[in-house]
């Protein structure tokens, strides 16, 4: 387990999971990977597949739809695998709290290891939010 | 009927966006029929708006779409001011401009990346948003973020742009300039890309009609809807501004009104900042209350016509709201567009009317018939990469 995590540090590939977000956040995930902050040349990787993945990255405040979904998605994820909720709806459900059709946060559904306040977070918090997480892994 | 393969598309695709789940029914190469199924994003916002005061709901209907940010709010609060009879003051016109045009300018720049990107340019992907991100420096000086303005509510807008910031906004616009023009070379000068798009994904000015189709989908089509010319809110009625069409209907005419509204939105962007500095006074009126009644509203986004409906019965809050997004009539046209052409031209066309997704990752391909053949997301976007590529040999490049 430890060779494995320690090898997780170096290039951490990031499968992205749309849990019923309005595209803010998944837009500035990809910003993250385009020229002005340009992610990738620290080994981070949007990967197709939850298979491929060491950390998933959901955003949205989770709906009713969506829900069984992440769950099986988490449970498809090789472990160790690291749970990120991108966004206060991610986070909290924020403005969404009272909505019929939402279920979440995400921690309600799976066990989550950072949190990335921000409606949407910058793409800066998004790079420290992974540094930070990364630094956690001893 | 010959040999028909189901390929599933979604729900979940790591590119962007939002969950969408389509079936395309193939025989052979050729696409025969299409079925999108949604809801996976369905959160109740109507029912939750029911719940928010006035002031309140401009935040909610924000975040139906996070890239038609500023259109829900301005058709919400149109919709507001069509109930309560409000005239808004001509400052808060202009800014109301300045940003929704800010918002076409940033989301057009993005779908011109993610075209490039279906095609296998991927250069044109990097470039183009990197060129997104002065539009958002600009949002965030005038607003404090680069998603989810804010800056609308009933009787005006909630901040001002200080004249001290207008030349530094005007500078960052003007830089936009070459950068359009190299886009617009890329694109229209590109024999490549002639050959790959022309033809592709035709919508005639009939299924324009038939489906409804609304925004730059209809106007490529020769179809000159625009909210902003047929029904004028905010500032749009003291500029001067065009409305650009192409007749084709093609990928290719949806790529180049895109292209050239990206001018038309800079010359608006320009003008107003040009008057704000000329028009002074407050930005807002104050709202002591709602009448009972009921209000519509409409705004252009970046992908075609929004609407809102409002009732009210008096009270702070409304008790209906309804909201139709443009996708919701761009999204039917896939019947007409998708079924007929190749799986390789599915990647792009469904892309072209800039659904709010891009729906190629983690595709899954299964034959009844003869078993297991799988095909996942990247083999899509690589079969569309092919063709160019194809097409790029057989022109001897």
């Amino acid at each position: 387990m430890k060779l494995k995590l320690k090898a997780l540090t170096k290039s951490p590939w990031v499968f992205h999971l749309n849990t019923g977000a309005c595209n803010n956040c998944d837009i500035e995930i990809l910003n993250v990977l385009t020229p002005k902050f340009d992610a990738e040349r620290l080994g981070v990787l949007l990967v197709g597949s939850i298979r491929h993945a060491d950390v998933l990255l959901v955003t949205g405040p989770v709906t009713r739809q969506a829900a069984p979904r992440l769950k099986r998605l988490y449970e498809q994820a090789p472990k160790p695998c690291f749970v990120v909720a991108c966004g206060t709806c991610a986070t909290s459900c924020g403005i969404f709290k009272d909505a019929y059709n939402v279920v979440g946060p995400v921690d309600k559904i799976v066990p989550v290891n950072a949190y990335i306040p921000g409606c949407p977070p910058k793409p800066e918090a998004l790079i420290s939010a992974l540094v930070k997480l990364l630094g956690t892994v001893k | 009927m010959g040999n028909r393969t189901v390929i599933p598309i979604g729900p979940y695709h790591p590119l962007q966006e939002e969950p969408e789940f389509f079936r395309l029914w193939v025989e052979g190469e050729t696409v025969v029929d299409i079925d999108v199924n949604i809801g996976y994003n369905h959160r109740g916002i109507e029912k939750l708006c029911e719940l928010k005061t006035y002031d309140q709901i401009p935040f909610v209907v924000e975040r139906v779409c996070g890239i038609c940010s500023t259109s829900h709010p301005l058709a919400f609060v149109n919709a507001v001011e069509d109930l309560a009879d409000i005239e808004i003051p001509e400052r808060a016109r202009y800014i109301r401009s300045i940003i929704a045009e800010l918002e076409r300018i940033h989301n057009h720049l993005l779908w011109v990346g993610l075209a490039g990107h279906f095609l296998g340019y991927n250069t044109v992907w990097m470039w183009a948003w990197r060129y997104r991100e002065p539009v958002l420096d600009i949002l965030e000086k005038i607003t404090g973020n680069r998603q989810n303005y804010a800056m609308m509510k009933v009787g005006g807008v909630r901040r001002d742009i200080e004249d001290a910031d207008i030349p530094d906004i005007l500078r960052l616009v003007d830089d936009l300039v070459p950068a359009v023009d190299m886009f617009k070379g890329a694109i229209l000068d590109d024999p490549v890309l002639h050959a790959r798009l022309k033809g592709i994904g035709v919508l005639t000015k009939e299924e324009v009609h038939n489906y409804g189709a609304v925004g730059p989908t209809a106007r490529a089509s020769g179809v000159a809807v625009d909210v902003r010319r047929d029904d004028p809110y905010a500032a749009y009625d003291l500029v001067d501004w065009d409305v650009v069409t192409q007749e084709e209907g093609d990928v290719f005419a949806k790529a180049v009104v895109r292209v050239l509204e990206l001018y038309e939105s800079v010359k608006i962007v320009k003008e107003c900042l040009e008057r704000l500095k000329k028009t002074k006074g407050e930005i807002d009126v104050k709202v002591k209350e709602i009448p009972s009644g009921e209000g519509i509203g409409h705004a252009e986004a970046p992908r075609g016509e929004v609407f809102h409906y409002v009732r009210s019965d008096g009270t702070n809050r409304p008790i209906r709201h309804k909201i139709k997004s443009p996708s919701y009539t761009n999204v039917p046209t896939f019947k007409a567009t998708v079924i007929g052409g190749t799986i390789s031209d599915a990647t792009i066309t469904l892309a072209a009317v800039d659904p709010c997704y891009s729906c190629t990752e983690r595709v899954a391909v299964v034959d009844k018939k003869t078993g297991r053949r799988r095909l996942n997301g990247e083999d899509l976007v690589r079969l569309s990469q092919e063709k160019t590529e194809r097409i790029k040999r057989s022109m001897g490049l």
